[in-house]
């Protein structure tokens, strides 16, 4: 084995080291950030303190950040009310070319959210199509003011984050055992005594995941609130973003982001124990 | 009967709202007037002003440039990566492999300022060098789960038979597992180069004054307004990306029907 060896250590050591060095010591270094004093000249004083996180309670940031929760929390179940209703129809309506459907979600999952959004733009701007369809069928006489309004930033960030949720749902939507539906339907369960104590809690899973995708995205793209908020619109993302770009207070920034990861945290193990107890389920 | 067509219609309704957007963009991108939102004629001048314009050629070769190298290096490693999580038991496995599907939830931003800390603690210049090592790191969880899906999916026999036989480790890797998982390995590729080449929220923070990239340049241009070559560039990304996902759709579909 001795020569043969080298080539096992050589893909175990290099994706180890590389994960170790650009995601275990950044977060980490982000980490110690967050609780060091801020430093005009150096960034960074390497002074140990918790001002950083207290500072979260300034009514402004608080107020900032309770906003931007909510803008995500909105576009979350505005994701999952449009896109369970999409996942469940393509994957149970027998359709000829599911495939090709999927497809069709696909690839808005993997195309430039910046160049959707600004397409997005064309439509909702003054004398955008939107406004103009209206004004000529004579709806409306004055443009409606929809660009730089927290409803559009909602509506952006639905529009680019919609497939994050759909995706997810599907799969676990497709790994759904008809049988178990169709037994429930033969012991005499209506249609939404079925959906509601079978498929919902089989496809829990899914539905944390697509959770997951939307919600923390939503809270850190700040270039949908720049484009379609104007300046007023601040999200999470445009709180760090300025803490490290316009007003270089690093360890703010660093503490904002911490609160990020400490979100994801949260939800990745509501994650793994919906699907935990599903697959506990599964067995009995 | 009638609940079938609810049904449709409303898939149908979905995937309207998905694409209208884009393709309203793509047909402006060919509209002869400058200001109106009405059709006035088809011109290809948008795009001839986008191959004049020096500062985004620059840009886009800049961006080729980094999706390239970071996608080879990302299928490469990610290659190896799954072939590792898949075929041995090393301390550290479940760190490795929880930590990949980690990075695919993990917020960009979060990613972005990381890398920002982790580049200016040990005071490496912003550029293309930075760019590279970010987007490596965030193509690579993509690149190895769509391996390791493949490499899930084949007989675990051919290997044990090829090992009865005497094949080394490195005899197996480039004899077995790397034809069968070649499918996956193009769109893992295809994934990442589309990936490094849209992305907008770490290049914002790794990127130094001197290497100016396309979707940096798009955002700094969007910011300013809705203008004709702006459409005429994004119809052009969206082109290719569109090529780049149903390539890669077709490849990893085709083992599904054999």
């Amino acid at each position: 084995m001795t020569d043969t060896g080298w080539f096992k250590t050589l893909a175990i050591g290099l994706i180890t080291a590389w994960l170790t060095v650009f995601v275990a010591v950044p977060n980490l270094l982000v980490l110690g950030a967050s609780f060091c004093a801020r430093d005009e000249a150096r960034l960074l004083a390497p002074i140990f303190t918790l001002d950083n996180y207290l500072r979260f309670f300034n009514p402004v940031y608080f107020a900032v950040f309770a906003r931007s929760m909510a803008l995500a929390m909105i576009t979350t179940a505005l994701c999952l009310l449009v896109g369970y209703p999409f996942a469940y129809s393509v994957a149970r309506g027998g359709w000829a070319h599911k495939n090709l459907l999927l497809l069709l979600v696909i690839i808005p999952f993997w195309t430039s959210s910046l160049v959707r959004t600004y397409a997005l733009m064309i439509l909702l701007k003054a004398n955008g199509l939107i406004n103009t369809a209206l004004f000529d069928i004579g709806l409306i006489q004055a443009p409606l003011r929809m660009m730089y309004t927290d409803a559009a930033v909602v509506v952006g960030l639905t529009y680019s984050l919609l497939p994050f949720m759909i995706l997810p749902v599907y799969a676990s939507l497709e790994k759904l055992d008809g049988r178990l539906l169709e037994a429930a339907r033969d012991l005499g369960a209506g249609p939404v005594t079925v959906f509601w104590r079978i498929t919902v809690p089989l496809t829990l899973p899914g539905m944390v995941a697509g959770i997951m995708l939307t919600f923390l995205p939503a809270l850190g793209m700040f270039y949908i609130a720049d484009i379609l908020g104007g300046a007023r619109s601040l999200l999470v993302g445009n709180l760090i973003r300025n803490q490290f770009l316009t007003s270089r207070d690093w360890p703010l920034g660093s503490a904002t982001s911490m609160a990020l990861t400490l979100i994801m945290a949260a939800m990745l193990l509501v994650y793994s124990r919906s699907a935990k107890a599903l697959s506990r389920e599964a067995d009995l | 009967m009638t609940r079938r067509w609810v049904g449709r219609a409303y898939v149908a309704a979905v995937l309207l709202f998905l694409y209208t957007p884009i393709l309203v963009l793509v047909v402006y991108s060919f509209n002869a007037s400058r200001f109106s939102t009405d059709w006035t004629g088809f011109t290809l001048a948008w795009y001839g002003r986008l191959a004049a314009n020096q500062a985004l050629l620059e840009a886009a070769g800049n961006s080729l440039i980094v999706a390239l190298i970071a996608a080879t290096l990302a299928t490469v490693l990610g290659t190896l990566a799954a072939m590792a999580i898949h075929r041995y038991r090393f301390r550290g496995r479940g760190l490795v492999k929880g930590g990949l599907y980690v990075l695919t939830v993990s917020p960009d931003i979060v990613m972005g300022i990381s890398f920002l800390v982790l580049f200016v603690a040990v005071g490496m210049p912003l550029g293309f060098t930075t760019l590279v090592l970010g987007h490596v790191t965030f193509c690579l969880p993509f690149a190895t789960i769509t391996v390791l899906a493949r490499l899930k999916g084949f007989d675990a026999h051919l290997v044990e038979a090829a090992q009865d036989l005497g094949a080394d480790e490195p005899t197996i890797f480039r004899k077995i597992l790397l034809p069968l998982v070649r499918p996956a390995v193009l769109a893992g590729w295809l994934l990442s180069f589309t990936l490094s080449i849209d992305d907008v929220m770490v290049s914002f923070f790794i990127t130094g004054p001197g290497f100016d990239i396309l979707p940096l340049r798009i955002y700094s241009m969007v910011r300013l307004g809705v203008r004709p070559e702006v459409n005429a560039l994004c119809a052009i990304l969206l082109a290719l990306t569109f090529t780049m996902v149903l390539v890669a759709w077709l490849v990893t579909r085709e083992r599904t029907q054999k």
